[in-house]
């Protein structure tokens, strides 16, 4: 395994869900309160010299600007704070800046975190903020919705592979059984492939439950040089390796639309720095904004051959007890996606996984894991890999 | 004046230029030339890559000189849905089709499938690019090209 590039410390999650009246900055210092009280060592005024915070959207909140709000509200002003954009990846483009800083030598303590607030507005509103992620010349102006991004690949993908509708549902069927054993998860509840088959259409072949939620929810991770990190945990975690690519904004421009180039490119950085390869990882969060996000997830990061994704699941390949479980945090889909917050939240998914404090959702002896973060119509795309550390 | 007099003169189209009167290879321009019933890419001067929707900057060499080239406007389908849950200026329409259209000259676009039943949509389905008659009244007032089957 490759030298630590940045240590996790501590983490912090709020609950996920439906959060009404708590906005932006009360979500985001309930996550960052977290991670101060789990990690007494640290002094936060002290020692966090910078923050990195992932956010998608102004729209929701009428709230630009966000950065200096955050570290205000988290009471670490005025140390410097940037807020990274990546629609969906948000976070975990904050996460792979912040481990730059702390590479360069600039900061040996960062706080790195996400946070968006959207269940104020209406599912219409939802998808329309959403939307802005697509292209607006070529797709959104045509009427291309965000779920209608996904059925394109779907269908390219049922097509191509023989995929069928019920695997795509057993990946949401899988995610809230991972979810019920999650008590930060938007939702506990358990559901069936009939649920998912008979749930409404949003864009054919992706129904209401091929879908993640609208969810409230903000995450962060306290993150170390890796030198300095035992001074503040006996178990700090370390990420050992990073990928990040960018494809066309829109997906018509791409040769194929069953695979996100971006997750073959950016997991292909990681395993080549971390010196591990697929068949090594123990745990992993993935992005399952839709069923069939998951399942071209499990091809593009080398879990199984292309087209054999929709098997994978049915195997029970990817559930907790399986060889590769994935989202055991419920993934997108059960545990929320509070757009801003998914990345790191994945981040400390696998930090609790592999510091054996993730319950009755822990993976016994998880020793390596991986988090897949995807933006937009994979327009973005973030693979981070990470190793315990004690 | 007719009704189809007034659309007409509604939608003359308003080219941008350089200072040569050489219409830029802008998105605006792109739609200024569906006003024509047009679908036009950009072909670059020094590597010949036909580039539709047209760029400033050619993605295959860099180069940033073009002419302009008509597409044929007849493609095959590559992928679609069908869209239950639209954003909200398009509800009245739904349950409708994309999808995407590989053009016969190489470039691709996305967009609105009509004039077809929605079962019969096949992925390889011969694709013809018609334009819409009326102009958008939001911003920015695109005239709107769609997809239908070919004959």
């Amino acid at each position: 395994m490759a030298t630590p590039m940045a240590s996790i410390v501590s983490g912090g999650i709020t609950k996920f869900g439906a959060r009404e009246g708590v906005y932006t900055r009360e979500l985001f210092a309930e996550a960052a309160k977290e991670a101060f009280s789990n990690c007494p060592n640290l002094d936060p005024r002290r020692d966090i010299q910078a923050l990195f915070v992932g956010m998608m959207s102004e729209s929701y909140e009428h709230q630009a600007h966000v950065a200096p709000l955050l570290v205000d509200w988290i009471g670490l002003l005025p140390i410097p704070a940037v807020r990274t954009e990546g629609a969906c990846a948000s976070s975990a483009v904050a996460l792979r800046n912040a481990i730059c800083a702390i590479r360069s030598g600039m900061y040996d303590v960062v706080m790195v975190g996400g946070v968006e607030k959207m269940t104020h507005f209406s599912t219409t509103g939802v998808t329309e903020v959403l939307a802005m992620a697509s292209d607006f010349p070529f797709e959104q102006w045509h009427g291309i919705s965000f779920p209608g991004i996904f059925g394109m690949m779907a269908v390219d993908h049922m097509h191509r592979y023989g995929t069928t509708e019920e695997q795509m549902a057993k990946v949401a069927v899988k995610n809230h059984e991972h979810g019920l054993l999650n008590p930060k998860a938007h939702f506990q509840k358990r559901i069936t492939v009939d649920d998912v088959l008979s749930s409404s259409c949003v864009a054919w072949p992706l129904k209401l439950y091929d879908c993640c939620p609208r969810s409230d929810g903000a995450s962060c991770l306290i993150l170390t040089a890796p030198k300095i990190a035992k001074k503040f945990t006996d178990t700090p975690v370390n990420i050992v390796g990073s990928g990040q690519a960018q494809d066309t904004l829109g997906l018509f421009e791409r040769e194929t639309f069953s695979s996100m180039k971006v997750t073959k490119l950016a997991s292909q950085q990681a395993y080549k720095m971390a010196g591990v390869g697929p068949g090594e990882i123990d745990v992993a969060e993935l992005h399952d904004c839709f069923t069939i996000a998951e399942i071209m997830a499990y091809e593009d990061l080398g879990f199984c051959e292309p087209g054999k994704g929709g098997k994978l699941i049915e195997d029970g390949v990817t559930q907790i007890g399986g060889k590769i479980p994935t989202n055991t945090s419920g993934g997108l889909k059960a545990k929320g996606h509070p757009v801003g917050a998914t990345g790191t939240a994945q981040a400390y998914e696998i930090y609790l996984q592999l510091t054996n404090q993730a319950g009755k959702r822990q993976v016994s002896g998880a020793e390596v894991g991986l988090t897949e973060n995807v933006g937009g119509s994979a327009s973005t795309g973030v693979v981070h890999i990470y190793q315990r550390g004690d | 004046m007719t009704a189809s007099a007034t659309a007409s003169q509604e939608q003359k189209a308003f080219f941008i230029r350089d200072k040569n009167g050489e219409i830029l290879p802008l998105v605006e321009n792109f739609y200024m030339f569906c006003t024509e019933r047009k679908i036009m890419g950009v072909k670059c001067k020094r590597c010949g890559a036909i580039i539709c929707p047209p760029r400033t900057l050619c993605p295959k060499c860099l180069a940033d000189e073009f002419d302009w080239t008509e597409l044929k406007g007849r493609g095959k389908l590559l992928t679609y849905t069908i869209i239950h849950f639209p954003p909200t200026q398009f509800q009245a329409l739904a349950p409708y089709a994309v999808g995407i259209v590989k053009l016969e000259q190489g470039p691709q676009l996305s967009g609105m499938i009509k004039n077809v039943k929605l079962e019969d949509l096949r992925i390889g389905m011969d694709i013809q690019v018609d334009f819409e008659t009326t102009l958008p009244k939001e911003w920015p007032r695109w005239p709107r090209y769609f997809f239908k089957p070919a004959n």
